[in-house]
């Protein structure tokens, strides 16, 4: 039987080195989060808040926020994030999405038969057809981080879109950075 | 030789339409799709030709000699002359008065409506300067494909006048992206006569004439990833060639007509196979840790260029057709994209990242340097007329994507004017239909 845990935290071993700028990246530091979602921020704060270990205090009271969705399951609001963004002309799949690859990990890993889609997209920026193939290698560099956390490669299929489904169309950067993506679909 | 130049709509997806509903949308091509002229520097010689109104042209759907100069002038080798006056291909032409008005050739001719519908188009061709005929044609067409008989007269002229063949006959393919609906056209190659070969609420990229003219390879994402497919442009049927696990893509005839080269991710990154032009197993071209893709032969099919970043960013490459050693062929600049070889294999062009603009340039083979064609800065997929005297292109820095046409040389552009919908990723036919 797979260990899962032994084999999930060498896999995470495997995949910092793979991340850019693995060198000045500690493992036992807390990712950073994505601002765009607050939930994950919400479930690891409810970890250091208070009620973490039996006994340690009883005075600590753990909040509760119902406004961000999620509280208190860290791993669920991974599960919820499905977009990994990329900088200009990268493949770098960035150390902030670990807690993200490692969520949808752990749900394909305790299911075998779940299967996603990854979509790699592009700006648009440059040719059709060298931005499909782009928006492939980044689909593919996700795959492999997956693959790297225990995922079984038939149950991934990494496609582009290139520039052809862009999320907005404006062409300033703050709008390309959006549509430099791989989203992570349920099949 | 006078078949009628039908092509087939197919529509995919339209379930919540009714049959009759999806058939009206589709015939809703850009009204007045023509391309028009935009001189941007004065061409070398340019012969002065009249073209008189043909006789009874009028009764024709279309009017011949209308097209006949706007064919001539587009090409940027002819200037037009005034012709006003009523003539046919019998009158007596005084060569002396033609002269004075500055013309060196002179076109004449009639439309005639036949017992069986179609018409027969007449004319004659003198040459002024030396003072003789120089040909009489008849040929007869169905009223549908009068635009195509009049592109005829075109030709015939241009050959005789320039000694090389010409394209106002062919074809060109490209698609069309209106909000939630693409399609992919073929129209004459002056942007009019347009007809729908396929619409989709999805993405379709990369069409290729095959090299008789009568399939079209394309990309379509209609099954959510990007996979080859083979259409027959005069039947609509149509097969999947290369669906394969990832993206299947960039799809190029090889001359002999009978397989294809494609980019596929099948295997990790995005590399160069072989295919038949019916499907099966792929025969792997390339292999790099790298991105290899838009394949483009040599018109002797002895070479295929692609676009690798094998050396960092995306440049042009070649390797014999069989795989093997690739040799750099760009290395002016960062980012070199989209290579299309001309007819006779002398020329490339391509798309160049300069600054942040996109251009149309040229180069010479084997070893030649650059040239800019053009001088916007959103150019992208060239694509060679069969007589490699122009390029067709996409200019998308308008804020919409417009199809232009350039000479060779960047001196006579013109662009094809519609009506909304953004145009991209034409590809001229071949010669014939």
């Amino acid at each position: 039987m797979f260990n899962y845990r032994t084999g999930l935290s060498a896999a995470v071993c495997t995949l910092a080195l793979l991340f850019a700028g693995c060198s000045s990246t500690k493992l036992d530091e807390e990712a950073p989060v994505e601002s765009r979602n607050p939930a994950t921020a919400a479930g690891t704060g409810a970890g250091t808040g208070g009620a973490t270990g039996s006994g340690t205090s009883q005075s600590g009271v753990a909040t509760v926020d119902l406004n961000k969705s999620g509280a208190g399951d860290a791993n669920a609001a991974a599960m919820a994030q499905r977009t990994i963004y990329f900088d200009f002309d990268s493949f770098i799949v960035k150390d902030e999405y670990r807690p993200l690859l490692e969520a949808h990990a752990k749900a394909l890993n305790a299911n075998r038969s779940k299967r996603m889609m990854l979509e790699g997209h592009t700006d648009e920026l440059g040719g059709r057809e060298y931005n499909l193939a782009l928006g492939q290698k980044r689909a593919e560099a996700v795959l492999k981080s997956l693959v790297l956390l225990g995922v079984m490669e038939t149950q991934l299929e990494a496609v582009s879109f290139g520039e052809e489904r862009p999320v907005s169309s404006a062409t300033d950067e703050a709008s390309r950075a959006k549509n430099r993506r791989v989203e992570l679909k349920d099949k | 030789m006078n078949r009628p130049s039908h092509t087939c709509p197919i529509l995919l997806n339209p379930p919540r339409r009714s049959f009759v509903g999806a058939l009206a949308a589709a015939a809703a091509v850009p009204a007045a799709a023509q391309f028009r002229f935009e001189i941007t520097g004065i061409g070398g010689t340019q012969i002065p030709v009249a073209v008189a109104a043909f006789r009874d042209e009028e009764k024709a759907p279309v009017s011949v000699a209308s097209i006949v100069r706007a064919d001539l002038q587009r090409s940027g080798l002819f200037r037009i002359v005034d012709a006003p006056g009523s003539y046919d291909e019998t009158t007596r032409v005084a060569m002396a008065d033609w002269r004075g008005r500055g013309a060196d050739a002179l076109a004449v001719g009639s439309v005639t409506r036949l017992a069986d519908g179609r018409f027969d188009v007449r004319f004659k061709l003198w040459d002024l300067v030396r003072g003789e005929e120089l040909l009489g044609k008849s040929n007869a067409a169905l009223p549908a494909d009068m635009r195509l008989a009049a592109h005829r007269v075109s030709d015939t002229i241009y050959q005789n006048l320039t000694g090389e063949r010409g394209v106002f006959s062919t074809r060109i393919a490209f698609v069309t992206r209106a909000p939630g609906r693409y399609q992919l056209h073929v129209t004459d190659a002056d942007g009019e006569g347009g007809q729908i070969a396929l619409t989709s609420p999805d993405p379709i990229i990369s069409p290729a004439w095959s090299p008789d003219g009568k399939d079209l390879a394309y990309v379509s994402f209609e099954s959510q990833k990007a996979v080859v497919w083979v259409q027959n442009v005069g039947s609509g049927q149509r097969r999947m060639v290369a669906n394969f696990r990832g993206t299947n893509s960039a799809p190029a005839w090889h001359p002999n007509g009978r397989e294809l080269a494609v980019a596929l991710s099948r295997e990790g990154l995005t590399q160069i196979y072989m295919i038949a032009r019916d499907g099966g197993a792929p025969r792997r071209l390339t292999n790099s840790p790298s991105i290899d893709t838009e394949p483009a032969f040599a018109p002797d099919g002895s070479q295929i260029y692609f676009v690798s970043d094998r050396g960092g960013g995306p440049q042009i490459y070649r390797m014999p057709a069989a795989g093997g050693s690739a040799e750099r062929v760009t290395f002016s600049g960062g980012y070199n994209i989209s290579p299309t070889i001309s007819p006779d294999g002398k020329l490339m062009a391509f798309v160049s990242r300069q600054g942040g603009a996109y251009r149309l340039m040229s180069q010479p083979l084997p070893n030649g340097a650059p040239t800019p064609i053009s001088d916007s800065d959103g150019d992208e997929s060239p694509s060679f007329a069969p007589n490699g005297r122009l390029l067709v292109y996409t200019n998308r820095s308008q804020g919409r994507d417009v199809l232009m046409t350039t000479t060779i040389d960047g001196r006579i552009k013109s662009r094809l004017l519609t009506t909304g919908a953004d145009m991209r990723e034409p590809a001229w036919g071949p010669f014939g239909r």
